[in-house]
């Protein structure tokens, strides 16, 4: 439809290295006025720095961006926004201390006003956030607010500053179906007001319903560029996925008995992360549970209880029919829990530790890792030999610092050292974000293959999609509470969004009184 | 610009700039003694036969540079669990004072028992010492930097007090100085006839002993994971407000044998000017030595030349000795900066 | 008693004035590198390199005026070699900020010493003199203790006015706030942290030479070793202390300097005597040790505070 608008964006050649890694391969890439184009690909594609190139966040080795026909000096954010370009990031960029008001004037008033005219931008945003549906209190401390509602922050930044184009990094990954669908009414409207959209993703259904055009990236190439409407998902799917990856089948579970077990724990808040409300919990052997919600919801404070970071204030842990009183991260690894942490780099892994110190992170102060007080380094290196091996591990050899590692192999590293032990229980906490699919796909099947080894797993994901794929039994949390368990296949993904949105539990409260 | 991380450095890559780095301290220090009206070649000469020219000059040098180990060492311990303890001034007075206060007499015991308990007492002392803000810091979240720095204050004050009261020499014609050690609690000379104590071979003992402690034990384990990356230390189990305090408890040892080794090995007495900044100046040396415990011994050496050279030079050309405190504080700099890039490239935006 | 009698004397609340004055400069300095997200453990070192450049230059026949300058100049050059190092580069603030000190402190000496070779004390300048605000100093204890003070404590005054005005009212503030909560969002929205944050040290680092410039030109009218005396060091107790805002630090400030001035008078009295001195002179450390402990639990610290940004990174 909007071939023959003018041209408001044009990428020419874009190529981006990152050591050996080629990130962006010549990519070339235009977008129209009032236009929506979706950039499809995978994880590790190349969407988010071909993006970050535009925005200036890299600088490309090699090619040019225009916007409006003017050349865009590279790896200047504030060039890029001054033409008119602007980027939600898929990590808001937004100071927590700061109000509303403050993050969206950053930068927005030249550096020489001797005054900050707080009146002006705040009834600026008011007439903004009338126009583009987008409620929020310009005076509420960013650090307050739910996920959704700072990304309508990020928008309104964008906004704020005249974008004529938008970029919104996989905006829908942080949101429940139903506030996904607010979204879209947004970048609708938006589109009336003469914006022109970039929407990156990997969910066919949304690339499906919201874009004009799309693009297709693959290990750094562009491989495709058609016409939505003359496309569909299965010839999507092909394209973004080449034909070497194959997602793992999944069997039905065969559940045993209880390993553990919450009975109405309740955690305090911490800050703006809500702690659990009288949550009950059952994970049985054999079983993969998947625990979906929006980010910041209490899933921390699940994890940090069954990972032994945190004991419950009120309520009972209990570990194979026996109540804990004492628990640490040392005593959930000691009793057989495997844990995934939710950041790799940060938790996960020390980033100048080599392989093998990586690989006895938890082990270190037990045998066959210490011997009174002494490691001995033997066993590590054999048992980071055997790791680096079974797990196929790519890497330069067990003395490379980990930090040097793709995300994917570092993944696989954390997998060896959990699953090795034969763990009775799995705390998954989102064990592929961030990660190709490939890598994707080897930590699927490694979760199902301890499932079927008989081991409870708690998958804990912000990806709907990845939730229902794998598991066995679905709770929802939201705002600190949890939902009942619904089995395989009983719910639909909008079902699962009223629950997300915390709308559920009322209802459930109103039925049972 | 922007820093981008190096997979695997070349020889060139992981040699040149810490080389550079020293060739420009040399000739920043250069351009200084030029400013002072001096011939820089002079100054530069005179500075390194005044450390290691002659016998009596290499020996000044080992007897300054054993103090610097254990403050050294100290530093390395602390820094490397990123434990920032500016305190070892303070906890090297602490060792002093244990030392003085058991050694004038109260403990009437022969050399080979007396000797030893000497050296456990100031290790506890400094231990104790640097306890304190290592509790602020896990209890209270107390930033230890400030602390540590203050305690320097504090302590030399206390110091100060004890020495113009119940410390003080009836003997010492008014100065504030304790009572002499007596001869049991002297450290002897390592050779006979050579001004050498075996304060210096218990430096590098430490210093061994350190090390076997960094890359063999699972203390020294922890305290490398708990300074690289604290909060996957935690959720890894590692106990890490327990390897903070310990971290201190031995950092503060170190630093207080340094005491110890000054009062026992070389000056026999307690005064106010017993360390010339030594609790700082080990900063100096244990970043120097990248925070390994035997480059420790080696840049102290160095950073000891330096001074005893810079005082014999400062007699001969006229330049003043601060000149080797620049010298230090600019390679310092410039060697912290040399690290970064070993590892790391700067490239343009 | 006689601790009453002091508490309400005017002149004891000039003399808390007037010790406050170089901690006030200082703090400010240390809050603007902080509050942009640098801790600069410079703070000592350029206090004495500040001291003496303004001293010095005051004794080489300019005015007083332009020694203040050069005091802030100097401190800015040190600020300068901060944050290049600590900034861009990203190296450790700990280590460098040590560093400053170090190399500020001795490149200081070595300056006295070749600027005066042969002298045994230093000689004096002629320094600022009190001022007494007309009508303002005429009120009772508020007034006289605040209104009767040099200039260049007025100045110091004015600084944190407008701190607390740039911090707070300014674009720039915003943007020195926010490099100091969250880089990534500066960034994102087309600053530049490096320039951000390399400015607020610059400028901090300029506020600490003044301090320490207040120690010669106006407590005193001489230069001495020593003479800064960890009064750097105390400056970022302040800046927690006042949970890293100007006004709060400036009352912290101006209450350590009150009990500063309370322990020296305190030290003259009869109950006073019995009392070793230097428990007296340990007494302002030892507060602001319990200072921090009191609040560090609930301190809102910058979220960035010592956390170096580096574009692009992945």
């Amino acid at each position: 439809m909007t071939s023959n608008a003018e041209i408001v964006l044009r990428l020419d050649a874009i190529t981006k290295r990152f050591g050996k890694l080629v990130a962006n391969d010549a990519i070339s890439l235009s977008l129209h006025r009032g236009e929506v184009v979706a950039l499809l690909g995978e994880n590790g594609a190349g969407k988010t720095t071909l993006m970050n190139i535009l925005f200036g966040g890299y600088t490309a080795d090699s090619g040019s961006v225009q916007v409006f026909g003017q050349t865009l000096p590279p790896g200047n954010s504030r060039a890029a926004l001054d033409a008119g370009v602007g980027m939600v990031h898929q990590h808001f960029t937004l100071a927590d201390n700061l109000t509303v008001l403050e993050n969206i004037a950053l930068g927005a008033q030249p550096m020489t006003d001797v005054r900050l005219s707080k009146k002006e931008i705040y009834n600026k945003i008011k007439i903004l956030s009338d126009e583009f549906n987008l409620k929020v209190d310009p005076s509420a401390r960013v650090g307050s607010l739910a996920v959704g509602e700072r990304q309508r922050v990020e928008i309104l930044k964008a906004l704020y500053r005249d974008v004529k184009i938008l970029i919104l990094d996989e905006p829908t990954a942080v949101l429940t179906p139903q506030e996904a669908d607010d979204l879209f009414g947004t970048l609708s409207l938006g589109i009336k007001n003469g914006l022109s959209i970039i929407f990156i993703s990997h969910k066919l259904h949304e690339v499906m319903a919201i874009s004009n055009r799309v693009a297709v990236l693959r290990h750094g190439k562009l491989v495709a560029e058609t016409l939505t409407a003359d496309t569909d998902k299965n010839a999507l799917s092909a394209l973004m996925m080449g034909t070497a990856a194959k997602s793992p089948d999944i069997t039905l579970a065969n559940p045993g008995k209880t390993l553990l077990s919450l009975q109405d724990v309740t955690t305090p808040d911490i800050g703006n992360s809500p702690g659990l409300k009288s949550v009950s919990l059952e994970l049985k052997a054999g079983q993969i549970v998947g625990l979906a919600g929006v980010s910041g919801n209490g899933q921390a404070a699940l994890a940090d209880v069954v990972g032994g970071m945190r004991m419950p204030s009120q309520g009972a842990l209990v570990l194979n029919g026996k109540t804990l009183t004492q628990w640490s991260p040392r005593a959930a690894v000691q009793n057989g829990i495997a844990r995934i942490p939710e950041d790799r780099h940060k938790t996960g892994t020390i980033a100048d530790f080599d392989l093998t110190e990586n690989a006895i992170l938890e082990g270190y102060s037990t045998a066959p890792f210490s011997k009174g007080g002494w490691i001995s380094w033997k066993n590590a290196k054999q048992f980071v030999t055997d790791i680096i091996e079974k797990y196929d591990v790519r890497c330069p050899g067990p003395d490379t610092r980990i930090r040097l590692l793709s995300g994917g192999n570092m993944q696989k590293l954390i997998l060896g050292r959990v699953l090795e032990a034969d763990p009775q229980i799995v705390l998954a906490n989102q064990p592929v974000r961030g990660l190709d699919i490939g890598a994707v796909n080897y930590v699927h099947s490694q979760l199902l293959a301890a499932r079927d080894r008989g081991a409870a797993v708690l998958l804990i994901s912000e990806d709907l999609d990845e939730v229902m794929d794998l598991s066995d039994v679905i709770h929802v949390i939201a705002g600190g509470r949890l939902s009942p368990g619904f089995a395989r296949g009983t719910m639909t993904p909008a079902e699962l969004g009223i629950w997300m949105a915390g709308q559920g539990f009322d209802a459930q409260v109103a039925h049972a009184s | 610009m922007r820093l981008e991380p190096i997979a695997d450095p070349s020889l060139a890559r992981s040699i040149a700039p810490p080389a550079i780095a020293i060739i420009a301290t040399v000739v920043i220090a250069s351009l200084l003694a030029m400013l002072a009206g001096a011939n820089p070649f002079s100054v530069l000469g005179l500075i390194l036969k005044g450390a290691f020219g002659s016998q009596f000059a290499l020996l000044e040098t080992l007897n300054r540079a054993t103090p610097l180990i254990f403050t050294g060492l100290a530093i390395a311990v602390a820094f490397k669990a990123k434990f920032w303890n500016i305190g070892a001034e303070a906890q090297l007075y602490a060792g002093a004072l244990i030392t003085v206060v058991l050694g004038t007499g109260a403990l009437p015991w022969p050399s080979f028992a007396l000797i030893p308990a000497l050296a456990i007492g100031a290790v506890l002392a400094g231990a104790v010492v640097l306890l304190v803000p290592a509790i602020l810091k896990t209890r209270f979240g107390v930033d230890e930097v400030v602390t540590t720095l203050l305690f320097n204050f504090i302590f030399l004050l206390f110091i100060s007090m004890l020495l113009e009261g119940p410390l003080k020499d009836p003997m010492g014609m008014g100065w504030p100085k304790s009572a002499r050690l007596i001869s049991e609690a002297r450290l002897p000379r390592i050779f006979d006839g050579l001004r050498l104590h075996w304060g210096f071979a218990l430096a590098l003992l430490c210093a061994c002993a350190v090390w076997v402690i960094q890359t063999r034990s699972t203390l020294g384990y922890e305290m490398r994971a708990v300074g690289l990356n604290r909060d996957a230390a935690a959720f890894a189990g590692i106990p890490v407000n327990a390897v903070l305090v310990k971290t201190a408890l031995l950092s503060g040892g170190l630093a207080a044998l340094a005491g110890f080794s000054e009062v026992a090995g070389l000056k026999g007495s307690l005064t106010l000017d017993l360390s010339p900044g030594f609790g700082y100046t080990g900063i100096i040396v244990a970043m120097l030595a990248l925070l390994n415990p035997l480059g420790v011994i080696v840049s102290a050496l160095f950073v000891a030349g330096i001074f005893v050279g810079a005082d014999s030079m400062s007699r001969a050309a006229g330049v003043p000795t601060y000149l080797a405190d620049m010298m230090l504080a600019t390679a310092l700099l410039l060697m912290v900066l040399a690290i970064m890039l070993t590892r790391f490239r700067v490239v343009r935006d | 008693m006689e601790i009453l009698d002091i508490l309400i004397s005017a002149s004891f609340w000039a003399a808390a004035i007037r010790i406050a004055t170089p901690l006030i400069l200082a703090t400010m300095g240390e809050l603007i590198c902080e509050r942009a997200g640098v801790l600069n453990l410079g703070i000592e070192g350029i206090m004495v390199a500040g001291a003496f450049a303004g001293w010095m230059a005051v004794y080489s026949g300019t005015g007083l005026w332009v020694g203040v300058a050069v005091a802030m100049v100097v401190g800015m050059g040190f600020g300068l070699l901060h944050s290049v190092l600590t900034v861009p580069f990203g190296l450790s603030q700990h280590v460098v900020g040590l560093g400053v000190t170090l190399l500020a402190t001795s490149s200081t000496y070595y300056a006295y010493r070749l600027a005066l070779p042969q002298v045994n004390s230093p000689p004096k300048i002629d320094a600022f003199q009190p001022y007494e605000i007309p009508l303002l100093s005429d009120i009772p204890l508020l007034g006289q203790a605040l209104f009767s003070q040099t200039p260049f404590t007025y100045l110091a005054f004015a600084l944190v006015a407008a701190t607390s005005v740039m911090l707070y009212r300014t674009p720039v503030g915003l943007a020195v706030r926010a490099a100091g909560e969250s880089p990534a969002a500066v960034a994102a929205q087309g600053l530049s942290v490096t320039a951000i944050r390399m400015g607020a040290v610059i400028v901090g680092s300029g506020f600490m030479a003044m301090g320490g410039a207040f120690l010669t030109m106006s407590a005193f009218d001489s230069f001495f070793f020593e003479m800064v005396n960890g009064r750097g060091w105390i400056c970022i107790a302040l800046v927690v202390f006042g949970s890293w805002m100007p006004g709060k630090a400036l009352l912290g400030a101006v209450l350590f300097a009150a009990f500063d001035a309370l322990q020296i008078r305190v030290q003259q009295t009869g109950f006073g005597a019995d009392i070793p001195y230097q428990i007296f002179l340990m007494a302002p450390y030892i507060l602001s040790i319990v200072a921090l402990v009191l609040v560090s639990r609930r301190a809102q610290v910058p979220a960035a505070l010592m956390v170096p940004f580096n574009k692009g990174e992945r």
